[in-house]
């Protein structure tokens, strides 16, 4: 059984990931909505496939990329997204509102009851109201709104993209759009005649004149709200439009550009409840897509497949897994456990790597761009040492350390992701992949160290205190282990700062500015003197290392979130109320185990001499080593 | 006695002390930021030899906690010192002689930069050709006589002599100028729309319509002080030509006669002049398609050095600043309609410094640590083996 054991684990695990690789199929008569949601879009000055916009719509709107309706039916994203841009109707009245303020429901004479979803539908009277509230609480920092000053202006800003959302493709009340629009370019040289009559003082027709005026004015006010921008240039390299203004444009042109048409097609297709008719017009229009669109294409294509496998929350599951065999692994069955909890995390890796590489080839950008990839390579970065500490020291404790920070930081970066798209385009001061690519990754590199150094410090500690299991070969292993992480912080946070320091000095002129993420990664690195110097001068031993080292989590945390909160400052991107609490209690925690540790010996339980364990095991407190 | 000092300025626990005292002293600061904004913590925490207590004037203040500077020096005294004492060559101590080399270099430079880097702006408009900058925050008096036939004779006055010099007497000047009121920061409102019992602080020009209210120092980063003063104008043969408002809000200068000449009076940032000139041909802001995420900005700039026989275009835009005789023009920003781009101008003789300090103390930790994981895979080999 123990010889098997490792390879059943990690078969179960390649084969449930596997099987969510494979591609689902469509039936033939369903809805293709697999090939629609590859289809083409400029959306916030990237293009990206449809699936990508109604999955971050659908995020900032409900907080979550799949919507319940009442009576449990479960919708896609691109379900959700596919009746707000062709039946606005229908999706009027799904329950996508997330308000959980009382406050705000207060607003409209509804009590707090357990139901926190509302339907477009129910705001409807309210909305000019909605959009006064907000209005006033959108002149504040975001540092100076109150609880309910934030939640109405979330409300006003998803119901603002959910209107324009609407009225994208066509207008929302449109019945017949595409017979609406050959009517439209019908009229359009009649009216123009009538118009060049009418200027020169002649007769004109003005039935024709009015028809179109109205229609022109239609698609004025699409063009106004249009959220995305759905029609591809046609020459290979041009300007994006949306469909109210390619329909303005056609006005000059007297043609409708194909992709108009097709989504007039599709989306009356959609109403009818026609599947064949909208698969079949679907696959003209991806057909032209990749005609005439052959990069995009490939890129939302790709981009499509990554939103469908999902890489980091499959990482995040294995690495779960393999934190749990790891910590096994010091019950009992060590080898085999361990070995599982090896190769799951070298899985969890691979797919993490996946992840990782997808998303700097879609965004043609390094690594870390934001608040979210920091915390996607933080974790692949601390994972890789961590692995490499395991395979040399072959005792469980890299592969938990691996397993619980790969968890961790994934998590993190899960709950950072509810802003939208996480691929955002580059503010013109961060555009340069040279530092994006040198001191980002530097300064992340060395935050990993540092939560990783910490990291060991507490299997040291919480098994010191609390278990019999530290003995005197695991602790020398794991001060050892800490000890190299910390110089390797070291390294990398120190390049990292004046890195930065010289960016600044290339864009601004100051090579040093006091902003608060300086600040912080300064304070990294001091602190990484202050562990260095005194466990040189013989100040610290093994345990003293430990709590500089836990210590060391609670700078790194200040410095990743800590003064973002501050909102001052040139680094001050994405302010985050909600994760404060968070970072309280993250800091606390580690507090507490600050003063765990500082029990005397006696108190350890591996440690303490009225246990059964031997002399031998104790772990004796080893000499500095000299500074050199 | 002395040998006790040596011992402690020498110490690694002094290190340690200052090291975490810098801590504590950059987390305070940092936070300080949020009310007192980045400029005002910078000089109270960071510029300082000490940190006082209370803030604001009550009367007494008492230091309360070292200051950057005070930190700064005497971790550079101690490091320099350490390691004049315990210098000994051999190559295992290399990375540690190199990192420590490095950092005296960063620190040095620091403090080096810190007294001697001059930052300011130059806002151009298009066709704009200006030879001067201008310091966002200091202010200066200009009085310009304008008497000459080619030439306008300029009189600066600095802020730090208008907020502390009463009477400024001054042997271009065929005038006394007493400075009657000096603030730092203020507001204007023209006299009628400014409440009642609202008072002028000034009899001629403009200002005597115009209640000047003080306000507290600017914090945010995008802020600055609208400094205003009233000044008076006493000629030196005796009188007085009355009271003037002079304010960085007013546009123009004001003019005024006396001894026969024209005059004109303003309070503005103070300028720095050069001995070249640029002129904006071209500002360029371009957005993400529809988005307002900028993605560039780039100012095409004329630059005229007529000493030096110069005489060409070049363009600046983000990361790709413009170096010229010991200045860098940095595109800062611009004027929110777009009419305007502002420079960023940087004098700093010490600005390759921190460019050499790091790759001395990168170099130094790679063989430190290089050093420990060689003898650390030994040490494991011999343990297997």
């Amino acid at each position: 059984m123990k010889r098997f054991l490792t390879w059943i684990i990690l078969v179960v695990a390649a084969g449930s990931i596997a099987a969510n690789w494979l591609p689902p199929k469509t039936a033939k008569d369903e809805f293709d909505f697999a090939q629609f949601g590859k289809i083409p879009m400029l959306v916030g000055g990237r293009v990206k496939p449809l699936d990508t916009v109604a999955r971050n719509s659908l995020l900032i709107i409900h907080g979550k990329q799949e919507l319940r309706l009442e009576g449990g039916k479960r919708l896609s994203a691109m379900q959700w997204f596919t009746d707000v841009l062709f039946n606005a109707p229908v999706a009027d009245q799904y329950p996508a509102f997330v308000v959980q303020n009382a406050e705000v429901l207060g607003l409209f004479g509804w009590e707090q009851s357990d139901r926190k979803y509302f339907s477009f539908g129910e705001f409807a009277p309210f909305l000019k109201q909605i959009d006064e509230q907000g209005a006033q609480s959108d002149k504040l920092e975001a540092v100076q709104r109150s609880a309910y000053q934030s939640a109405i202006l979330n409300l006003r800003n998803g119901l603002a993209l959910y209107q324009r959302l609407k009225n994208s493709i066509q207008p929302e009340d449109a019945q017949n759009f595409a017979a609406e629009l050959q009517t439209f370019m019908k009229s359009v040289p009649g009216a123009a005649k009538a118009a060049r009559n009418f200027e020169m003082g002649e007769s004109f027709d003005k039935a024709k004149l009015n028809d179109v005026a109205q229609l022109v004015q239609r698609y004025e006010r699409l063009s106004e709200m249009a959220y995305v921008l759905a029609v591809p240039p046609l020459e290979g390299s041009g300007d994006w439009h949306s469909v109210g203004d390619s329909l303005l444009h056609s006005i000059g042109t007297g043609e409708i550009h194909p992709v108009v048409v097709e989504y007039a097609i599709i989306g009356d297709a959609y109403r009818a409840n026609d599947q064949s008719l909208f698969n079949e017009n679907l696959d003209r229009m991806t057909n032209w897509f990749a005609q005439e669109q052959p990069n995009a294409t490939k890129r939302t294509s790709f981009e499509f497949l990554f939103n469908r496998l999902q890489p980091f929350s499959q990482s995040m599951t294995l690495y779960v897994l393999a934190f749990l065999l790891a910590c096994a692994s010091w019950l009992g069955w060590s080898q085999a456990l361990r070995r599982s909890a090896f190769y799951l995390l070298l899985l969890a890796l691979a797919i993490h790597t996946f992840g990782l590489v997808s998303r700097m080839y879609l965004q043609e950008r390094p690594p870390v761009t934001n608040l979210y990839s920091s915390a996607i390579f933080i974790g692949w970065g601390a994972v890789i040492v961590a692995l490499i500490l395991e395979r040399i020291f072959r005792d469980g404790i890299g592969a938990a350390c691996a397993g619980a920070i790969g968890f961790v930081t994934l998590i993190i970066a899960h709950h950072l992701a509810g802003s939208g798209d996480t691929l955002e385009m580059l503010q013109a001061v961060l555009d340069t992949n040279i530092w994006l690519a040198t001191h980002v990754v530097a300064i992340t590199t060395g935050y990993s160290a540092m939560f990783l150094a910490g990291m060991l410090a507490m299997i040291y500690i919480v098994r010191g205190v609390f278990t019999r299991s530290l003995t005197k070969q695991t602790a020398d292993s794991l001060a050892r282990m800490t000890y190299g992480v910390v110089c390797f912080a070291t390294l990398f946070s120190f390049v990292g700062t004046v890195l930065g320091g010289i960016w600044a000095d290339q864009s601004w002129g100051r090579f040093w500015g006091w902003d608060p993420k300086e600040n912080g990664a300064v304070l990294i690195v001091l602190w990484c003197a202050i562990i260095l110097h005194a466990r040189w001068g013989g100040f610290i031993r093994q345990r003293g290392l430990m709590i500089m080292a836990i210590f060391g989590n609670v700078v790194t945390s200040f410095s990743w979130f800590g003064v973002n909160m501050l909102g001052v400052g040139l680094h001050s991107y994405g302010f985050m109320q909600k994760a404060f609490p968070w970072l309280v209690g993250f800091m606390l925690s580690q507090f507490a185990l600050m003063c765990a540790a500082a029990m005397p010996l006696e108190r350890w339980r591996s440690f303490s001499t009225s246990s059964t364990s031997t002399q031998q095991a104790r772990p004796r407190i080893a000499p500095a080593p000299s500074a050199g | 006695m002395m040998r006790k000092l040596i011992d402690l300025i020498t110490s690694l626990k002094l290190t340690i002390t200052c090291l975490a005292a810098g801590m504590a002293l950059i987390f305070a600061g940092t936070l300080a930021q949020v009310h007192l904004g980045i400029h005002e913590a910078q000089q109270r925490y960071f510029q300082s030899f000490f940190v006082w207590w209370p803030q604001e004037g009550r009367g007494f203040k008492i230091p309360i906690f070292p200051g950057g500077h005070l930190i700064g020096a005497v971790l550079l005294i101690n490091l320099i010192a350490a390691h004049a004492k315990r210098f000994r060559w051999t190559w295992r101590k290399l990375g540690i002689h190199l990192t420590h080399a490095g950092l005296i270099v960063m620190l040095a430079g620091g403090l080096f930069t810190d007294l001697f880097s001059v930052e300011s702006h130059m806002r151009l408009a298009r066709g704009d050709t200006k030879n001067y900058s201008e310091d966002m925050r200091r202010t200066e008096l200009a009085v310009i006589d304008t008497s000459g036939d080619d030439l306008d004779q300029v009189t600066a006055i600095p802020d730090t002599v208008l907020r502390h010099n009463r009477v400024i007497d001054h042997s271009s000047l065929l005038f006394r100028i007493v400075v009657r009121n000096f603030y730092q920061n203020s507001r204007l409102r023209m006299l009628k729309d400014a409440g009642e019992g609202a008072q002028p602080i000034a009899n001629q020009g403009p200002g005597a319509m115009i209640a000047v209210e003080p306000a507290p120092r600017a914090t945010a980063a995008d802020e600055r002080d609208v400094p205003s003063a009233a000044i008076e104008i006493l000629p030196k043969d005796g009188g007085s030509l009355g009271t003037w408002l002079v304010s960085d809000a007013l546009g123009a200068p004001q003019t005024f006669a006396c001894g026969g000449r024209i005059w004109m009076v303003t309070l503005r940032p103070a300028r720095y002049y050069k001995p070249y000139s640029v002129t904006l041909q071209k500002f360029t802001h371009e957005k993400y398609a529809g988005t307002e995420i900028p993605k560039n900005f780039s100012s095409k700039v004329t630059l005229i050095d007529p000493e030096r026989s110069v005489n060409r275009d070049a363009l600046i835009y983000m990361n790709h600043p413009l170096r010229y005789r010991g200045e860098t023009f940095y595109q800062a920003g611009f004027q929110p309609d777009d009419s305007a781009t502002i420079l960023q101008v940087v004098r700093n003789p010490s600005f390759i410094a921190p460019y050499v300090a790091c790759v001395i103390v990168a170099a130094g930790l790679l063989v430190q640590f290089g050093f420990h994981l060689v003898g650390f895979s030994r040490q494991r080999r011999s343990a297997i083996a």
